[in-house]
C-alpha cells in the first residue's frame, strides 16, 4: 500500500507553478523524509495530500487509493502544519476536547498520559506554552487521533536542539508502539539521518530522488583521487556531483549497486545522507545523471521497486 | 513499476460513518462563547435602553412626549448594531481562523471543512437574528404607538422602518453573511470587518433609496390631503395632465401672496398686506393657497406608499434579505470547499 501516491501532480498559484508534474509513490510502513530547497514545493505537495489544497493537474491519493481530503482521508491522516497553529486562547484541556470533538476518535487516555509525561500543565493556554512545547501539543493531538499516517510539515523549524530531539523520539515511539507512518518536510538534514528510512527529494517542484535511505546509500560511493584524472575517471562512471580541487577530486558516483573496481589511484568511501543530498540539491536538473533526475522522475532501478502494490 | 502508471483509483470508504453534527456544538460554543456574550451585552444594553423609554412613553403619554428628535437619534445609533454585528460575529467567524493560520488544525481534522463551516456559521446566523428580531420587537413595542398611531414618522420611512421587527432580523441576518464572506475572500480580520461595514452600508443606502418604494406600485392621488402615514414618493403640479412648472405655479400664487416653500407647503409672503386680501376677497370662501390653484385648474398629483402596507414591505424586504443572506453563506462554504490553502 502507498500512503502518498502521485501521477503528474501539479499546484500552480496565479501564474507560478508550486509543484509540477510530481510522480511519486511512497510505501506505508516508513518515516519518509521529504527533502528539497526553500520553496521548492513540500509545503505544497503535503497540502495536497492532507487535502487542504486541490491540485491543478493530476491527481493525488492517500492510505491506497482514497482521494485526498475525502472523508477517509480525513480520518486517517493527521496533519501538523507549520508552525504548529493551534487556538492559543485555548487551555490544553480544551485542545484535547476540541480535537476529541472533531475527530471519529481519539485517544484522551493517551493524550493525558503524554502530556503528563512532558510536564505540560493542562489548564495552561496553549499560547502561553513554550515553542517546543506548542509543538509537543500539536503531535500529541496528532497522535492522539490514532492516525494510520501521519503528516508533519517542518515539524522542527523552530525548535531548540533538545525540543527537536524529544519530537522526534515522540514521533519515533508512536511509529514503534503503533506503526504509524510518517511523511516529515525538513530542511535540517542532520535530524532526518537518524530518523528516516526513507527518502525523497524534490527539486523545482519535480521528484529528484525517491527510495529507501539504506538503498540510495548503499549505491552511491565517494571516489577520491587525482584532479588530473577526475575527467577520464567521470567518464566510465555515474558521476552525480564533482567536486575538485587543486591536487584532489572528489567524485559522488552512483554504482547502482555494481561492484566495479575502483580506478587505480583512487579511493572508494561510503556516503552520508547529508553529501548525497548535497550532492543532488547542486545538481538538480543534470540530465546526465541515470535514473531519477527526468521528468516525472521514477525511483531508483536499485533493488527491488517498493513501489508496486502488494 | 507499474503502480506508478496506473490511474489512481480513487475509492471511497462507504461504510465510514461521519462524525456526528452535534459534537460541533461544543466546539462552536467554545469558541464563540465571548463573542455571544457581547452579543448579549450589546443587545441588552440597547434592550433596556428601549424598555425604560417605552415605559416612560406609557406613563406619560405619546402626544405630550416631544420624542421626534430623540427617536431620530436613537435611531441612528440602532442604526448601527446590524453592520457592528457583521463586521464583529460575522467578519471573523472565519478570517479569524485564516490569518492566525489555525485553518490547517480545524480542516484537516476528521468533521471536514465545509461540514465544520456550516457548524460554525448556522448556529452564530441563527442566534444573531433570533437576538435582532427580539430587539426589533422590543423597538416596535417602545415606539410604534407612536410611529403607527400618531404618524409623527410614516411607519415605511427609512429612519424607523428597518429597525423594526423582521427587517431588522434580516438586516442583522445579511450583515453577519456579508461578514462571513468577506472573512473567506479576505482571510484577515481588520480588512474583512471594514469590508462588511461598507458592503452593509452600501446595500442599505441602496435598499432605503431606490429599492423599497418598488416593493408594491405606488398610489397616485389628487388629494391635498395625503392620508396620515404616508410614505410619499412624489409630487408634482399638473394642469389638464400635463405637468406644470413651480414658477408657473408660483407666478399663480403670487396673486395671493404666497409661495410655495416646499412640495406641499407654502409660505405666505407678509410684506403682500392689502393686495392679499383683496386676491382672497377675489376667490370663493377664504382659500388656502392649494384650493386657490384648483381653482386655477392646477391639481397636486402625490404617488404614496400608504401606511397599511407596513407588513407586506416588512415581509418582502425580510424574504428577499433572508433569500441574500442564505445565498452569501452557500458561497462561504462553496468558497472554502475550494479554498486553496
Amino acid at each position: 500500500m502507498n500512503v502518498i501516491e502521485a501521477s503528474g501532480l501539479g499546484k500552480r498559484y496565479g501564474s507560478t507553478w508550486a509543484l509540477r508534474e510530481c510522480t511519486l509513490a511512497i510505501p506505508d510502513g516508513h518515516v519518509v523524509a521529504l527533502v528539497g530547497p526553500n520553496g521548492v514545493g513540500k509545503t505544497t505537495l503535503l497540502n495536497l495530500a492532507v487535502g487542504l489544497t486541490a491540485p491543478t493537474v493530476g491527481t493525488v491519493t492517500v492510505l491506497g487509493g482514497t482521494l485526498a481530503g475525502s472523508a477517509a482521508a480525513l480520518d486517517g491522516i493527521a496533519f501538523v502544519a507549520q508552525d504548529t497553529p493551534l487556538y492559543k486562547y485555548l487551555s490544553v484541556a480544551d485542545m484535547l476536547h476540541l480535537t476529541g470533538n472533531l475527530n471519529r476518535r481519539f485517544d484522551q487516555g493517551y493524550a493525558k498520559a503524554r502530556l503528563g509525561e512532558l510536564g505540560i500543565p493542562l489548564t495552561r493556554k496553549a499560547g502561553k506554552l513554550s515553542g517546543g512545547q506548542q509543538a509537543q501539543l500539536a503531535l500529541t493531538l496528532a497522535l492522539g487521533r490514532r492516525p494510520r499516517l501521519l503528516v508533519l510539515d517542518e515539524p522542527m523549524a523552530s525548535l531548540d536542539p533538545l525540543a527537536r530531539h524529544d519530537f522526534m523520539a515522540t514521533v519515533m515511539t508512536a511509529v514503534a508502539d503503533d506503526g504509524v507512518s510518517v511523511v516529515l518536510s525538513s530542511h535540517v538534514l542532520a535530524e532526518l539521518e537518524r530518523v528516516a528510512d526513507y527518502f525523497v527529494l524534490l527539486s523545482r517542484g519535480r521528484v529528484q530522488v525517491a527510495g529507501e535511505v539504506d538503498d540510495l546509500l548503499a549505491s552511491h560511493r565517494v571516489l577520491t583521487g587525482p584532479a588530473a584524472e577526475a575527467d577520464s575517471c567521470a567518464e566510465r562512471l555515474c558521476v552525480v556531483h564533482a567536486r575538485r580541487g587543486e591536487a584532489l577530486a572528489h567524485l559522488l558516483v552512483r554504482t547502482n549497486g555494481s561492484t566495479d573496481p575502483v580506478p587505480p589511484g583512487w579511493e572508494s568511501h561510503p556516503v552520508s545522507l547529508e553529501e548525497l543530498t548535497l550532492a543532488y540539491l547542486r545538481e538538480p536538473g543534470a540530465a546526465s545523471l541515470p535514473g531519477p533526475v527526468r521528468a516525472g522522475a521514477l525511483p531508483l532501478e536499485t533493488g527491488e521497486p517498493t513501489e508496486v502494490s502488494q | 513499476m507499474t503502480a506508478l502508471t496506473m490511474p489512481a483509483q480513487p475509492r471511497q470508504d462507504a461504510s465510514l460513518r461521519p462524525v456526528p453534527w452535534r459534537r460541533m456544538a461544543w466546539v462552536t460554543w467554545r469558541q464563540h462563547r465571548l463573542t455571544v456574550a457581547g452579543l448579549v451585552a450589546v443587545l441588552g444594553a440597547a434592550s433596556v435602553y428601549l424598555y425604560i423609554t417605552g415605559e416612560q412613553l406609557r406613563h406619560q403619554g405619546f402626544v405630550s412626549y416631544g420624542a421626534g428628535p430623540v427617536l431620530s437619534l436613537t435611531a441612528v445609533l440602532f442604526q448601527l448594531i446590524p453592520p457592528l454585528i457583521g463586521a464583529f460575529v460575522g467578519a471573523p467567524a472565519l478570517a479569524r481562523e485564516l490569518e492566525a493560520g489555525t485553518f490547517r488544525f480545524t480542516w484537516t481534522q476528521g468533521f471536514g471543512r465545509a461540514r465544520w463551516t456550516v457548524a460554525t456559521l448556522a448556529p452564530l446566523a441563527l442566534a444573531v437574528t433570533v437576538a435582532a428580531g427580539a430587539f426589533g420587537f422590543l423597538f416596535s413595542w417602545c415606539y410604534g404607538p407612536q410611529i403607527d398611531g400618531k404618524y409623527v414618522l410614516s411607519p415605511l420611512a427609512a429612519t424607523t422602518f428597518d429597525l423594526r421587527e423582521v427587517a431588522f432580523a434580516a438586516w442583522t441576518l445579511v450583515a453577519f453573511a456579508i461578514g462571513a464572506v468577506a472573512g473567506v475572500l479576505i482571510h484577515r480580520v481588520v480588512p474583512a470587518m471594514f469590508a462588511t461595514l461598507v458592503a452593509w452600508s452600501g446595500l442599505a443606502v441602496v435598499t432605503g433609496a431606490f429599492l423599497r418604494r418598488h416593493y408594491e406600485a405606488p398610489l397616485v392621488t389628487s388629494n391635498p390631503n395625503l392620508p396620515n402615514g404616508a410614505w410619499i414618493m412624489s409630487q408634482r403640479w399638473t394642469r389638464g395632465g400635463k405637468p406644470v412648472s413651480l414658477s408657473t405655479v408660483n407666478q399663480v400664487l403670487q396673486k395671493i401672496g404666497a409661495t410655495e416653500a416646499a412640495p406641499g407647503h407654502f409660505a405666505q409672503n407678509p410684506a403682500f398686506g392689502q393686495s392679499s386680501a383683496r386676491a382672497s376677497a377675489s376667490t370663493p370662501g377664504n382659500a388656502s393657497p392649494a384650493q386657490y390653484l384648483l381653482h386655477h385648474g392646477i391639481t397636486q398629483l402625490a404617488t404614496y406608499q400608504p401606511a397599511s402596507r407596513f407588513w407586506p414591505f416588512q415581509w418582502i424586504e425580510g424574504g428577499w434579505l433572508l433569500a441574500l443572506s442564505l445565498l452569501l453563506i452557500a458561497a462561504t462554504v462553496w468558497l472554502v470547499r475550494r479554498r486553496a490553502a
